[in-house]
């Protein structure tokens, strides 16, 4: 909280950018074979929006977030980031990948300094780096090493080292995959009261039906790879949700049947 | 945390250790306080053993330090005793001794022995095999000559080493990180660097002005190939996911190599530095019997050209120590720089 109101002073207007995805198409070779990930999408984000990507497993989900990254330029299309075509990483569309990738030689408070570091503003900047760490409540273990944490904290701490740099977009690759499901559940609702307050832009790739509906105000559906665009489903319910609440358990058996999974539900 | 769980975990060792001697000491039915301080009374009696030993015969030769060198076993012989008796109030030195007084009991009785076969009844055959005292003579009597050929070697390998691992970090990082410096330099790491070093010592003898840094070269060679081999490994099996993270962070190229590349290959770094270290040893003491005249491995030479074999072993044993001690700094340092590796790996 210390952080979003320190940010807001520090950057006026920071909060979420749009995003525009154009006719997104991109491919990868692999042994001289051209394996196309993704074929022509297309969609827009308002800026604060919270969408989730939804698809089967090895749909290319997660490319179209490096692509969103900036890590890989797509082959043909264009992602524009308020209005602003992407061609490379930038610190205002921050990545939380499905592992912490925390480096292990760093501390926790240098672990979440680095975006800070990396642009050459950590001096003056410091109390972003507490200010992140507390916000994610770990402030005694700010001197702890990564094998000194569980996978939670661990994830706790990728998520505030993306938050110290005042995301406008936060991309969210299945951040939370492989936390048990109560820290999951934990977590989830940390990050969704993180998003309201602060009012980044944030794109989430998850396989939890239920996650995605619970979080989301916007679930786009995938297909089978090359990804297309299935569905683009809005879940019109006010925040803070409730897991019980029975609009989203049949938009979940909603989602599962475009996903071919309502048998078992 | 993690302090606190060590700590009790060592007192839940400690006490099973005391409960283990309990029970081992009952059907003996003698004080435990015998058992603990039982290796540290034989490790005493085993160094009077020694003094003993070396006043009790006549000396087969004419060695000047054989009393001396009976004080002083007399008198680690009485320290043992006197730290272990006292050993409550002497606290973390009397547990150290404790801890080493199987060694020092061995230690003692090798001693005994070595005196006894040497000095007393020439068990051994006497020039080449010299007893204690005459060892301890060279260190008296010989002392500026040996100090001088140690800081002389000393000199000679840090100046090569500390060269050879800048070059071969400086190597290994760029090869890892580019790929046209690795087109160009990895078939000449290739060609080059299997070959021992000591193989070029004909050719660089006459192609430095002096020989001193013709075996600077060489200890730089010596030293930098491992390091370059390793720190290149290290480099390119960084994961790419640290390299995606910094990037959408805004990490620039530089930063990627300075605070990426490099923090992640330094486990690897101080293998080649390990490595290095070994052959450029060889390559030290060969390079001063052979063109420096100056160093322990001249000292060496020129010990046994005068047939000095006390010298020699006296040599030996200096160079042992200094050795063993530049690994023991490498892996102090080593420990202070990766203390993050501390239960991820082992090695």
């Amino acid at each position: 909280m210390v952080a979003l109101a320190i940010a807001e002073r520090d950057r006026p207007g920071a909060a979420g950018a749009s995003l525009d995805v154009k006719g997104v198409s991109h491919a990868f070779d692999i042994d001289g074979a051209v394996l196309p990930v993704l074929e022509d999408v297309s969609f827009k984000i308002a800026p604060g929006e919270f969408v989730a990507l939804l698809g089967p497993s090895g749909c290319g989900k997660s490319t179209l977030l490096r692509l969103v990254a900036g890590l890989e330029a797509p082959r043909s299309g264009s992602l524009r980031e308020d209005g602003d075509v992407i061609t490379g990483p930038f610190p205002s569309r921050v990545v939380v990948f499905q592992d912490p990738t925390l480096f292990p030689w760093r501390t926790v408070w240098h672990n979440v300094a680095l975006g800070l570091e990396a642009q050459g503003i950590l001096k003056s900047q410091r109390h972003r780096v507490d200010a992140a760490i507390d916000l994610v409540g770990l402030s005694a273990f700010r001197n702890a090493y990564p094998h000194q944490l569980s996978g939670g904290m661990a994830q706790r701490v990728a998520l505030a080292r993306a938050l110290v740099n005042d995301p406008r977009i936060l991309v969210l690759d299945e951040p939370l995959g492989k936390l048990d499901s109560l820290t999951r559940i934990t977590m989830q609702a940390e990050i969704s009261a993180l998003w309201q307050r602060s009012g980044f832009t944030t794109l989430l790739v998850t396989h939890d039906v239920e996650e995605a509906v619970f979080l989301a105000n916007r679930v786009i559906v995938f297909s089978e790879r090359p990804a297309r665009i299935k569905a683009d489903i809005a879940v019109d319910r006010p925040f803070p949700r409730h897991r019980g609440d029975p609009a989203l358990a049949e938009l979940r058996r909603h989602i599962l049947g475009l996903l071919g999974l309502d048998a078992t539900w | 945390m993690s302090t606190y769980s060590e700590t009790s975990r060592a007192a839940v060792l400690a006490q099973t250790a005391e409960e283990g001697a309990a029970l081992e000491a009952r059907p003996l039915s003698l004080p435990s306080s015998f058992l603990v301080n039982g290796p540290a009374v034989f490790a005493s009696l085993a160094w009077a053993g020694f003094g003993l030993s070396c006043l009790w015969w006549e000396d087969l030769g004419d060695w000047s330090r054989t009393h001396e060198l009976a004080i002083t076993a007399f008198v680690v012989a009485v320290g043992i005793l006197a730290t272990t008796l006292g050993g409550s109030r002497l606290g973390r030195f009397a547990a150290g001794l404790r801890a080493r007084a199987p060694w020092l009991l061995a230690l003692g009785l090798f001693l005994t022995l070595w005196e006894v076969a040497t000095a007393k009844f020439a068990w051994l055959p006497l020039p080449f095999f010299p007893p204690p005292q005459a060892i301890v003579e060279v260190y008296t009597d010989d002392l500026p000559k040996l100090l001088a050929s140690a800081f002389a070697s000393v000199k000679l390998q840090l100046v090569g080493y500390a060269i050879g691992a800048a070059a071969g970090f400086i190597t290994g990082v760029s090869i890892g990180w580019s790929r046209s410096v690795g087109y160009w330099v990895h078939p000449i790491l290739r060609f080059i660097g299997p070959l021992p070093a000591t193989a070029w010592l004909p050719i660089a003898f006459f192609c430095f002005p002096s020989s001193w840094s013709a075996s600077t070269f060489l200890i730089a060679l010596a030293t930098a190939f491992p390091v370059t081999v390793l720190t290149w490994s290290g480099v390119a099996s960084v994961s790419s996911a640290y390299y995606d993270v910094a990037r959408t962070l805004g990490a620039k190229p530089s930063f990627l190599v300075l605070k990426v590349a490099i923090p992640a290959a330094l486990p690897h770094v101080f293998v080649g530095l390990f490595m290095g270290l070994g052959s450029s040893f060889a390559v030290l003491v060969v390079a001063e019997m052979i063109g420096v005249k100056a160093g322990l491995g001249w000292y060496l030479q020129w010990a046994q050209g005068w047939a000095a074999y006390a010298n020699m072993y006296a040599a030996l044993i200096v160079m042992s120590l200094l050795c063993s001690g530049a690994i023991t700094l490498l892996f102090r340092t080593r420990d202070r720089l990766l203390v993050w590796q501390k239960g991820v790996v082992k090695w």
